[in-house]
């Protein structure tokens, strides 16, 4: 066991940080709460600033926002293992610790923002359906209804107006619930590849625009699927803004990496020799020229040069992968890197990810494709096309 | 109250989930937070009283003393002098009380030594280390005397090759 471990080391490391703590399920829990922070982000972009072209996108936004934050904690029950013990952080609080009270933040966000927000958007169409519906699915949108049939003008008018406000209230709570997370990191000082304040800003733009391009590509994969038509003024403006927040993430990660080599603090030089070997396929080739630079480019593209409809759609499924890939390759970094060398700075050690054990590659996919299956669920349960409220808006109200 | 309500029923419904919501939990507090939490810090202070409940199992050296005169006032001297008698030999309370109900058995020196000197870089180099395969001749106590341990060991006896300890 002991040469094993020790087969793993390279130069000298303290006993404690031969084995990685925080395996590749720690690196999964950032990346989908960011993208639950980005995708919310795309949503307001809509309801507050009034970008009046990426309406087609605000529900789906907001589903694909409800399906990563439902499977955000999994993550982090399966590498604690003891899921009953999660509800302790609710009953006995503990003030002190930022990770305790992430159990607040997740259920504010959960309840208080993104169900109410789905809820009051979706009413008329809830209603409309428990109407339609029959059987078990007739029951389920009553539920969903609360038995309330009213969806005059009046009071869809109210929920506009409680809507805009959630909204409102939403955007420093997804900063907050990914500004966090990057918190957490960040406020770790015995870590230098941590320890920064710029950590949470750099986690909140990366989170956004990992976010923005998730809802892009499940825009453009789901229109495919559904047979319905690409809004191609939608998704050139969001692909517009998802090169400009990519370029602000960039920048600042940039003036990152800058300060820390203008610095070169008494880390750097064994910070410096990781990112040359250990962590250069994932943070040069994978971060920042393959999911960074090249995507960066690719939407920039079309703003340069005149670009055919069809051969956007290829740039911007190019484009939104490759961003996807580079921010997991972000999360990875920062997780999995900074626990790599040793704090005495003359070794480094090696993380081996399992396969289909417990915080092995395999729970690791399943968690990535669980919130995938989650939204098509909550699509065909709350479809986010427009047709739906259209075909059966005409319809008499009944009691529901 | 129904002009107020008009138009709004849904959201006072929705409302009333939260209240039910907060009911639930401030319910759920009342049951599974235990009696005493918090009034000494983050945990129940009753656990205080649970762990001074149990039996006592360590004699402590005044105890040992009592009977075994030369050991500990040897180990007193010694660089063993912060190791207590119970951390090798076992925690001993009953023995103490009555030493015809439990007789001590002798520990493996070979093992025991070990949990100690075991040869690991990350130790302070002053410390004596020593590596089983680097020395794996005899018993340890066969040359060094756990109650009074010397930097050179006692002679041993023939034909063991000595090694001091690094």
């Amino acid at each position: 066991m002991q040469d094993s471990l020790l087969s793993a080391v390279e130069g000298f490391m303290y006993p404690n940080e031969i084995e990685l703590q925080w395996s590749i399920l720690i690196v999964l829990y950032p990346y989908i709460t960011g993208l639950v922070a980005g995708a919310f982000i795309l949503a307001s972009l809509e309801r507050v600033f009034k970008v009046e072209a990426v309406k087609p996108t605000y529900r789906l936004a907001l589903l694909t926002a409800l399906a990563f934050l439902l499977v955000a904690p999994l993550p982090l029950q399966m590498h604690l293992g003891h899921p009953e013990r999660s509800l302790q952080m609710y009953l006995t609080p503990h003030t002190s610790s930022a990770m305790a009270m992430f159990g607040f933040v997740y259920l504010w966000y959960l309840l208080a923002v993104l169900v109410l927000e789905i809820w009051l958007d979706y009413r008329k169409e809830i209603v409309l359906m428990a109407r339609q519906a029959s059987g078990w699915k007739k029951l389920l949108y009553q539920t969903m209804s609360l038995g309330v049939d009213d969806i005059s003008e009046e009071s869809l008018a109210i929920d506009q107006k409680v809507g805009q406000f959630l909204t409102v209230i939403g955007i420093p709570s997804a900063f907050l619930l990914h500004g966090y997370v990057g918190f957490i990191f960040g406020s770790i000082k015995a870590n230098p590849w941590w320890s920064t304040p710029m950590m949470p800003i750099v986690f909140l733009f990366s989170a956004i625009v990992s976010g923005i391009a998730l809802v892009l590509l499940v825009y453009m994969v789901f229109s495919y699927i559904n047979g319905t038509r690409i809004d191609m003024v939608c998704v050139d403006t969001i692909a517009r803004y998802l090169m400009y927040a990519f370029i602000i993430d960039f920048t600042l990660e940039g003036i990152d990496l800058l300060h820390r080599m203008y610095e070169a603090d008494e880390s750097f030089k064994s910070l410096d020799f990781m990112v040359h070997t250990k962590l250069f396929v994932s943070q040069i080739l994978l971060q920042i020229i393959f999911g960074g630079l090249l995507p960066i480019g690719l939407l920039a593209l079309p703003q340069l040069v005149a670009v055919t409809e069809r051969a956007r759609r290829g740039l911007y499924l190019l484009a939104t992968s490759l961003t996807l890939i580079g921010i997991l390759a972000m999360r990875w970094n920062v997780v999995i890197g900074g626990q790599l060398f040793s704090k005495s700075f003359l070794g480094y050690t090696t993380y081996k990810v399992d396969f289909a054990t417990r915080e092995g590659l395999l729970p690791a996919i399943l968690l990535l494709i669980l919130p995938f299956l989650i939204l098509i669920g909550l699509l065909k349960l709350l479809p986010p096309w427009e047709s739906t409220a259209n075909v059966h808006e005409g319809e008499e109200p009944r009691a529901v | 109250m129904r002009h107020l309500m008009k138009n709004k029923v849904h959201l006072f419904r929705m409302a009333g989930l939260f209240v039910v919501g907060f009911l639930v939990f401030a319910g759920a507090r009342a049951v599974f937070v235990p009696e005493g939490f918090g009034v000494y810090g983050h945990y129940r202070a009753g656990a205080l009283e649970d762990n001074r409940a149990f039996p006592l199992v360590h004699a402590g050296r005044a105890a040992c003393a009592g009977c075994h005169g030369d050991e500990p006032e040897a180990l007193k001297a010694s660089r063993h002098a912060k190791v207590g008698c119970e951390a090798c030999h076992g925690a001993l309370a009953v023995h103490a009380d009555d030493p015809a109900k439990l007789t001590p058995k002798k520990p493996d020196a070979k093992t025991l030594c070990l949990v100690c000197h075991m040869a690991n870089v990350a130790k302070p180099s002053g410390f004596k280390q020593i590596s089983p395969e680097d020395h794996p001749e005899g018993v340890c106590t066969e040359c060094h005397d756990p109650h009074s341990p010397a930097d050179a060991p006692k002679p041993a006896p023939a034909p063991v090759q000595k090694e001091a300890a690094k």
